[in-house]
């Protein structure tokens, strides 16, 4: 079973490292939009600081809603995915093994500048480890909700939009968790309520993401 | 034995449902004269509140019948995707739009009963935004839908987006009931609880007749709904034909 | 004294304003349900009766 899931995801990162534009802009992005919230706010350190875990998290909802559409969509048009779908293997391992490769390209690289832009915001050290940490635990299940999304839209005209229009309802409770995890260890309450719930969603989308995106999948592709 | 699947089919359902779409209509009709009078001349003047949680009578209805509607409708997704019948995906989508309108109307109502209690339009309150949510679902569903050319991969797709959607309905009220109380910086608590127990008999026997009204109003609707939906859908049918000839 | 039932102690803005949305999208609804169920059977009955024409013409 393993096997299946890691030859998804190599093939998967070495398609994606042939047009290695795609992750930065994925990256780009979540930089761009963070370091316009102080801009429109304003400079005073107080008013960030309080803002900085909220702004993180929705332009880390937003960069990685960006890469949804082409989860399946290049396949899609090539014809690989009508393959995929007859191959022996259970079709939502497949599509798990596809989701793991959008969050190293799309959910991993977040994870990894978001200390530096919490600094940018005046965070600490050990909030900066909670923004991380709750990133490390959310990103995951935005890629398997965004799966479900990506796989119910596929091939139809202005599929981006309505990507996000269906699967931005069902981000919210991982955006409450994230952001209020870091607000709730700021102010000293201590966040293990926050991220024992993250972790319950994670399992939870990692156990019936896939298996709904493959149903989806099989709509789709009908 | 009562043969379920024998009004599954849309040709012998359509004339079934034209027929309990007049009744229900007719039943709604005479429950939301009865309810409006007696909100508005029966019911005593609440002592807290005066005259301004009259509003309650058509915010509470409309709110329990936004959420009862998705999940209706999620049942019908479910039926149709497990048994592949066309027309239950068909109910699904007839009933998306008059839940979207009540899910509307609850909002508009919660604020302007929110105006006068609170002393503002909207409030981040977890009932109040889970309801704006749930909007975003109802017209993620009914997006999804148009979006889709072939009705039947626009059927089932819909259909798996209801599915995924009530499973996250509970997650999504019990997230912002959290976050709610978390940032007890909004600690206006809704008063709603409040008129709730000390209701008396009269009261909570007129939000049961407008309940039952705004509940019948949508099975009605619902029903007429369907019956366009069938025709445009079953249009090539010899059955669709046969109806048309006749009432020509 | 209608007018002072009207006001309803004060809240008739918010009371009116919420009962008069409420009718206001129902009765539209309603409208629009009819008519789009009207302009279907016309519709159809056009495209019965070109193909009827087509056939015998």
């Amino acid at each position: 079973m393993l096997a299946t899931l890691r030859c998804m995801v190599m093939r998967d990162l070495t398609l994606a490292m042939r047009h290695r534009s795609d992750v930065l802009t994925t990256v780009f992005f979540f930089i761009i939009v963070v370091s316009l919230f102080p801009l429109g706010v304003g400079p005073e350190a107080a008013l960030l600081k309080e803002m900085a875990a909220g702004v993180v998290w929705v332009a880390a909802l937003l960069a990685s809603m960006l890469s949804l559409t082409r989860l399946f969509a290049d396949d899609y048009n090539d014809g690989t995915l009508e393959q995929l779908l007859l191959v022996p293997q259970s079709l939502s391992l497949i599509v798990l093994g596809k989701v793991l490769a959008h969050w190293i390209i799309s959910g991993l690289p977040l994870v990894v500048m978001s200390p530096l832009l919490g600094l940018q915001f005046g965070l600490e050290g050990d909030e900066l480890m909670m923004l991380m940490v709750t990133l490390l635990l959310g990103t995951p299940v935005l890629s398997l909700l965004g799966a479900i999304g990506a796989a119910l839209t596929l091939g139809l005209r202005g599929g981006g939009v309505l990507v996000s229009l269906l699967v931005l309802p069902l981000y919210i409770p991982v955006l409450i968790f994230g952001a209020g995890a870091v607000t709730a260890s700021a102010a000293g309450m201590g966040a293990d309520g926050h991220l024992s719930l993250m972790g319950a969603i994670l399992l939870l989308a990692l156990v019936l993401a896939p298996w709904a995106s493959a149903a989806a999948l099989r709509i789709s592709v009908e | 034995m009562f043969n379920l699947f024998k009004y599954s089919s849309p040709a012998t359902f359509y004339p079934l449902a034209g027929r309990l779409a007049v009744g229900f209509g007719i039943a709604s009709a005479i429950l939301l004269v009865i309810g409006l009078y007696m909100s508005f001349f029966v019911a005593p003047t609440d002592y807290k509140q005066g005259e301004g949680y009259r509003i309650m009578f058509i915010h509470v209805p409309a709110a329990w019948m936004s959420m009862l509607i998705y999940v209706v409708m999620a049942c019908w997704a479910a039926a149709g995707m497990i048994w592949h019948t066309r027309l239950s995906s068909m109910m699904a989508s007839s009933l998306a739009p008059t839940g979207a309108m009540f899910t509307f109307i609850a909002l508009w109502t919660g604020a302007l009963w929110g105006k006068p209690m609170w002393g503002a339009w909207w409030v981040w309150d977890a009932r109040l935004t889970s309801e704006l949510i749930l909007l975003f679902l109802y017209v993620g569903f009914m997006a999804l839908e148009s979006a889709i050319d072939d009705p039947r991969r626009a059927a089932r797709a819909s259909g798996l987006l209801a599915l995924v959607g009530v499973i996250n309905v509970p997650i999504i009220y019990y997230s912002v009931q959290w976050w709610n109380t978390l940032h007890q910086g909004s600690s206006i608590k809704v008063v709603d609880g409040g008129v709730e127990t000390s209701m008396s008999e009269i009261m909570v026997w007129t939000l049961l007749v407008m309940t039952f009204a705004c509940w019948f109003y949508t099975i009605a609707v619902a029903l007429c709904r369907v019956r366009s939906i069938i025709l445009e859908r079953e249009s090539g049918a010899s059955w669709v034909k046969a109806l048309l000839q006749e009432r020509k | 004294m209608m007018s002072e039932w009207l006001a309803m102690g004060g809240h008739g803005l918010y009371i009116w304003g919420s009962y008069a949305v409420a009718a206001l999208f129902m009765i539209v609804e309603v409208i629009l349900v009819v008519r789009r169920r009207r302009s279907l059977m016309q519709r159809l009955g056009r495209m019965i009766r070109m193909k009827d024409s087509e056939v015998s013409g």
